[in-house]
């Protein structure tokens, strides 16, 4: 019995020592650093309490990165997620060119965000840009989605809908081949129109998809930003400042590294907090087989 | 297992009047360039038991959807009484249907799985509770109302199917294999139970099956199929007594019936060049009979099944196991004239001159 727990420990050991040292040691360093001031040049950190907390309260770029990221997270989820909906429902069925479908909207996946901002800076480019020339054969003057305060969040957000739809697609198609065809058989005997089919028997079987999905979606909505770095750099004015790239820029350009740990730790346990409350509320309403 | 409950005909809008039998005429279905379905002609009687048999892969569910409408035909019609059921859905041609792997919603309890369709068609919820409660207790699944699927037995579930195509009250049911995903037992149970409600509830019942044993059982008619088309139809006793093709020979009967090429028998003139066919119990040991050496022997309680070997044909006779075998293992076999069955060893067809 004993040598047995000796040898299970022994096996343990390089796992959890990669884990110690690469997963929380850092997290452990990092909350430590929040309540140090950062270390310049001769300065050693001097221990601060909850300085840096004070601080982050009354930062208003901190609230309006939240305000935004909010904003962002309830336009992207939504939208991503239906729109995979839609799409796998699209190409589950019977049709011409399916395959050709699946992989149209899938490619945006396989691209690099960064690769995927660039082709969306062209779009947006203000005159000589895809959605400008559009406009103008229209008769329709110029655009200047990205430079402006009020519309450039919505335009970093349709990128990153456009990115992940793909994406959550392929869970969705998953699903919806996974459901026998005898129960959409048996609920067209029934009687059930498609809506009905849908409504009664396909969507409450993906529903353990949509919980999954969704939880992606979340934290993806706090995380991915490098289109943020390539496309409006947070700004104009900080229109698009993500909470993620805030943290970037206070931790990689301002080099404010105690700050950076406690926007770190913020951010991290209000998305902790998120997805077990999502998975609280929604596993109630979710079947699983 | 079946509460004496009564249901059907008095309860308004009950299973529907007899005499509308179901007439199949030329159904065909190619998928992929391959015929699965070729020239289905076939009458299925109202009020009765049809049972379709045959091995897998000859077309009995592709048959079946055709009927429900899950498919289309690619010619030929389907007639219920004089309505011809081509133009309408599924749900309008007054059909219920038992999947062969259930098909109950995984998502929904015993009673919604059963309400399924009374609740899409809005029927006032006081009339949902009383039907419901009849079918639950005509097939004894009282208590397991809240239940899941995935919380039912086997044989539970295949109620819960039953109950469902019940409840709809429609008056032709299709069943596609419905008991093979059962043990014997349960089988055997289920097989008089289903006969019994179909006789008393009255309904046109079609009943896909590749279990020779359920469709002598249970059928008023058999409708034995091959390969996409009709081989034989009659009924059980009929097509037992009178097999219209090698193929129905085999597949009829336990074991199946011993085909010999007839001079292998001693016989002479026209027979010598057939195929004789010879059914186990009709064989018998004969003092004046023909030699055979006998193979292997089982013994099944009151049967002995004994093989024995006619020239190159191994030839399997049922005997009273009281009776006991020959000492030298030398076995005599004599049978009545009556009892042999000839079919042209070319095409398999069933001679009738002697
Ligand atoms: N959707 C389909 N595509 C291709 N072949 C099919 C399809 N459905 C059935 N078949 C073929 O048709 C034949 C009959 O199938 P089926 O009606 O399911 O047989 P059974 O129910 O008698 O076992 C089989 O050989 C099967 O492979
Ligand atoms: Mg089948």
């Amino acid at each position: 019995m004993r040598r047995q727990t000796l040898t299970a420990w022994a096996l343990l050991l390089p796992a959890a020592c990669l884990l110690v040292v690469f997963t929380h040691g850092p997290v452990l360093r990092t909350v430590l650093a929040t309540f140090y001031t950062t270390p310049h040049g001769r300065l050693p950190a001097k221990f601060a309490g909850f300085d840096n907390y004070a601080h982050l309260i009354a930062d208003p770029i901190f609230w309006q990165a939240l305000r935004n990221n909010l904003l962002y997270a309830g336009l992207t989820i939504p939208a991503s997620m239906g729109l995979a909906l839609v799409m796998a429902l699209l190409v589950n069925g019977r049709m011409r060119g399916r395959g050709f479908l699946r992989m149209a909207f899938f490619t945006p996946t396989v691209l690099p965000l960064i690769a995927v901002a660039n082709i969306w800076i062209f779009f947006y480019q203000p005159g000589f840009g895809l959605i400008d020339q559009i406009r103008g054969l229209f008769g329709l003057g110029a655009t200047n989605l990205l430079g402006q305060g009020d519309s450039a969040l919505y335009a970093v957000a349709a990128v990153a809908v456009w990115k992940e739809a793909g994406f959550f697609m392929i869970f969705y198609l998953a699903a919806l081949q996974a459901i026998p065809q005898s129960l959409i058989e048996a609920a067209r005997l029934e009687g059930a129109n498609a809506l009905q089919i849908f409504r009664r028997v396909i969507w409450p079987l993906l529903t353990p998809t949509t919980l999954f999905v969704a939880v992606n979606a979340v934290v993806n909505a706090f995380r991915l930003v490098d289109h943020i770095y390539q496309m409006t750099g947070g700004g104009p004015n900080n229109a698009t400042a993500l909470l993620f790239y805030y943290l970037y820029q206070v931790g990689f350009q301002f080099w404010d590294t105690a700050y950076a740990a406690t926007l770190t730790t913020v951010l991290v346990v209000v998305l902790g907090l998120v997805s077990v409350g999502q998975f609280l509320f929604l596993d109630r309403k979710v079947h699983y087989q | 297992m079946i509460a004496q409950t009564d249901i059907g005909r008095q309860s308004g809008s009950g299973p529907a009047s007899p005499g509308a039998g179901l007439r199949l005429s030329g159904l065909a279905r190619a998928i992929a360039g391959r015929r699965i379905l070729d020239g289905i002609d076939v009458t299925f009687e109202a009020g009765a038991l049809s049972v379709i048999l045959g091995p897998s892969g000859c077309g009995k569910s592709t048959l079946l959807r055709l009927i429900a409408g899950l498919d289309a035909p690619d010619g030929g019609t389907i007639h219920l009484g004089a309505r011809d059921l081509a133009p309408l859905p599924p749900a309008a041609r007054d059909i219920a249907m038992v999947f062969q792997s259930y098909a109950l919603f995984p998502h929904l309890t015993m009673a919604e799985n059963i309400l399924f369709g009374l609740s899409l068609r809005r029927v006032a919820r006081v009339d949902q509770a009383r039907r419901l409660a009849r079918v639950v207790e005509m097939l004894g699944l009282g208590g397991l109302e809240a239940r899941k699927p995935a919380q039912l037995s086997g044989g539970q579930q295949q109620r819960v199917a039953l109950a469902r195509a019940l409840i709809s009250e429609r008056p032709i049911c299709l069943m596609d294999e419905p008991l093979s995903n059962l043990d014997a037992k349960l089988r055997a149970e289920m097989r008089s139970e289903i006969r019994a409600l179909q006789q008393r509830l009255g309904l046109t019942m079609i009943y896909v099956t590749h279990d020779q044993v359920e469709a002598m059982t249970m059928a008023d008619k058999i409708v034995l199929m091959n390969e996409g088309r009709i081989e034989q139809e009659g009924a059980p006793e009929a097509i037992y007594a009178a097999p219209a093709s090698r193929f129905a020979a085999r597949f009829i009967g336990m074991p199946p019936m011993n085909l010999i090429p007839g001079a292998a028998l001693g016989l002479t003139g026209h027979d010598a060049g057939r195929l004789i066919g010879l059914r186990a119990e009709d064989g018998r040991i004969d003092p004046q009979g023909l030699a055979a050496p006998i193979v292997a022997h089982e013994f099944h309680g009151a049967d002995l099944f004994v093989t024995i070997r006619l020239a190159e044909t191994p030839v399997m006779l049922r005997l009273p196991a009281r009776t006991g075998l020959p000492a030298d293992g030398i076995l005599r076999l004599g049978w009545d004239a009556g009892a042999l069955h000839r079919f042209d060893p070319v095409t398999g067809r069933r001679l009738t001159e002697p």
